[in-house]
């Protein structure tokens, strides 16, 4: 499975983009504190050439982690190795120093250095070849960025998603064995997030190198999974394809951070396996919902997280749809986040939040205190184990 | 006015900020990045010249320099002479005297550059002599520039170790403060008051050059 490549001098890489295949073999102990308090950062994972997306919340370890790959943080022990070289070795007692470790590494905060222009910037890693070649190469990916106008700028001149274009050309001109980026989108509006995204794949179709994502945002893990990696508390606690790891969470933490508004404690009282549903009563005596079919029993209790994203409302009875669950009920509060409206309906003692864009508030007359009726597709309610 | 003290005083502050330089950031590095547990007790000593009583300093180097020391010795069996009362030894009283004065800039722009470019620099494939060279030193260009004028104003008013190491020899050691000193002791008023205001007025353009250097140079602007 092990791909083993010689890791070429640095003088003596090809100009044009040649595929390079490597992969990234980390297994990592590590004592960090965040807030919270004290975690042991505890992993082991392997990541292939493509997008690697490191999941979790603030204070899981991403940034321990991270660190840990670029040679900044020493581990407690373990073994870092990509390509088949060994970075980080405990047992062998080897430790290559990050300057010489050859791994791009895009921080949150960027750190573009502020007396450069964005050309310097770019070319800064270029230090060991020819003044020619170094002028040649950081155009060439000013250009892939669309960044080549600005290259005469400071970084104090430029946007802040022109910033983020250079900082990734910054890391990926030095042709990386392997790249980190910490939220290096987080900062951005969607479509500059997407175009960003789509050079970055672009890059990685001629540069096979394995890329490890952090992010604590569940719409990232989507635009860009291959692979993702789910940490909680220093540890991984689930891997997999992003559909796999988000639409069926196992574990209510998961639930949370990939976006359940709705979770709710239920009882199942009756199974429809000639329909491949069954009913779950929410709560005490709440509300039921007709639920995907598990193997669970009648009276067994288990969670419901259901999307306030895939929710409906509706301010008349609706008729003749698919959906198996219409739930008469009240606008508790309506709530604006940036471009979307979050209401808070009342069904019958059980609270559901619901997201809505501002255009269907106005159109429906929604407010406080107006009956409507909240529509929840069976195969939005994702069912956990208590 | 006592041109021949004053030329001398320029070139004592001339040579000692250059030196000091030299000296100063390496010594500034290291109070900056290194670890070491008793780190304090290097910060404190290279402090000292700031509280320290110049005759105190003065009356040490004084000693450290005479042929009794293995320094004076050392240098008597170089040069034939011994350093006391030279204007070598002026001028290794002086880099002591006035070396908080750069340390102290060098290592607290050192330290204020952000971290976070040292590790970027570093992830870029330099070394950490090469992220300094690169990010730090040009980074600090204020606090050099800092360290370098106060240095240089330091030493051209210093008295006090002056005349302890060095005495008080024309064209050797006489140095402006002792020519102000000796002219008010003879009463001749005028004279010092000549001699002080070229001395103020040297300090005041010193340090609004290095202010005006200070200014900020690569923020685009207030509004940005």
């Amino acid at each position: 499975m092990e791909v083993k490549i010689i890791p070429a001098p640095q003088t003596a890489l090809p100009t044009s983009a040649q595929p390079i295949s490597s992969e990234l073999e980390v297994r990592i102990r590590k004592r960090f504190s965040n807030p919270e308090g004290s975690f042991n950062l505890n992993v082991h994972f392997r990541a292939l050439a493509g997008f690697t997306i490191i999941f979790g919340a603030s204070g899981a370890g991403k940034t321990t982690l991270l660190d840990c790959i670029a040679g900044l943080t020493d581990p407690d022990d373990g073994r870092v190795a990509v390509g088949g070289e060994d970075l980080y070795d405990s047992e062998k007692k080897q430790n290559v120093a990050a300057w010489k470790r050859r791994i791009g590494y895009v921080h949150q905060d960027l750190a573009l250095f502020p007396h450069l222009t964005a050309e310097e910037n770019v070319a800064y890693g270029l230090h060991t070849l020819r003044a020619a070649e170094r002028q040649t190469r950081s155009r060439e990916m000013l250009g892939l960025f669309r960044i080549g106008h600005l290259r005469d700028r400071r970084p104090a001149q430029i946007s802040g998603g022109e910033r983020q274009r250079v900082a990734l050309a910054r890391a990926l001109v030095t042709e990386p064995r392997a790249l980190l980026l910490d939220e290096p989108l987080a900062a951005l509006d969607r479509p500059t997030k997407s175009s960003l995204v789509g050079d970055l794949r672009r890059w990685n179709q001629s540069h096979r190198v394995p890329i490890l994502f952090v992010t604590h945002n569940g719409e990232e893990v989507f635009a860009l999974g291959d692979e993702v990696i789910m940490l909680d508390g220093g540890r991984i606690v689930a891997q997999g394809q992003p559909h796999e790891v988000m639409r069926v969470p196992r574990l209510e933490t998961i639930a949370r951070l990939s976006g359940f508004e709705n979770i709710f404690n239920a009882t199942v009282v009756a199974l429809h396996e000639d329909r491949g549903t069954m009913t779950c009563r929410l709560g005490k005596d709440g509300v039921e919902l007709e639920t995907p079919l598990v193997r669970a029993d009648v009276g067994s209790r288990l969670r419901v997280g259901v999307r306030a994203g895939d929710l409906l409302l509706a301010t008349e009875n609706p008729r003749g749809l698919s959906a198996r669950n219409v739930l008469p009920g009240t606008i508790l509060r309506l709530e604006q986040r940036d471009v979307i409206i979050s209401a808070t309906v009342d069904c019958g003692g059980t609270e559901f939040e619901v997201h809505l864009t501002l255009a269907a508030r106005d159109s429906l007359g929604l407010g406080p205190g107006k009956s409507v009726w909240v529509v929840v597709k069976t195969h939005s309610c994702h069912l956990m184990g208590m | 006015m006592n041109w021949e003290a004053f030329w001398l005083t320029v070139r004592l502050a001339v040579i000692v900020s250059t030196l000091l330089i030299a000296i100063g950031i390496p010594i500034a590095y290291w109070l900056t990045y290194s670890r070491w547990r008793w780190k304090f007790l290097v910060e404190a000593a290279v402090a000292l010249p700031i509280v320290l009583p110049p005759t105190v300093l003065g009356f040490y180097v004084l000693v450290a320099l005479g042929s009794r020391s293995p320094l004076g010795r050392w240098w008597e069996s170089l040069t034939g002479h011994t350093l006391a009362f030279t204007f070598e030894g002026l001028v290794i009283g002086s880099l002591l005297y006035s070396l908080p004065f750069a340390v102290q800039p060098f290592a607290a722009s050192f330290g204020a550059v952000d971290s976070s470019l040292l590790r970027a620099s570093a992830s870029l494939g330099h070394s950490p002599a090469q992220t300094f060279r690169r990010i730090v030193l040009p980074l600090s260009k204020a606090g050099l520039v800092t360290g370098f004028a106060l240095s240089f104003a330091h030493t051209l008013g210093e008295f006090g170790v002056v005349l302890m190491v060095g005495g008080n020899i024309p064209g050797v050691t006489r140095t402006i403060s002792i020519d102000i000193y000796d002219q008010v002791e003879t009463a001749n008023y005028s004279s010092a008051n000549e001699t002080a205001l070229v001395l103020l007025i040297i300090s005041f353009v010193v340090l609004s050059t290095v202010y005006s250097l200070n200014r900020r140079p690569w923020v685009a602007g207030p509004w940005k």
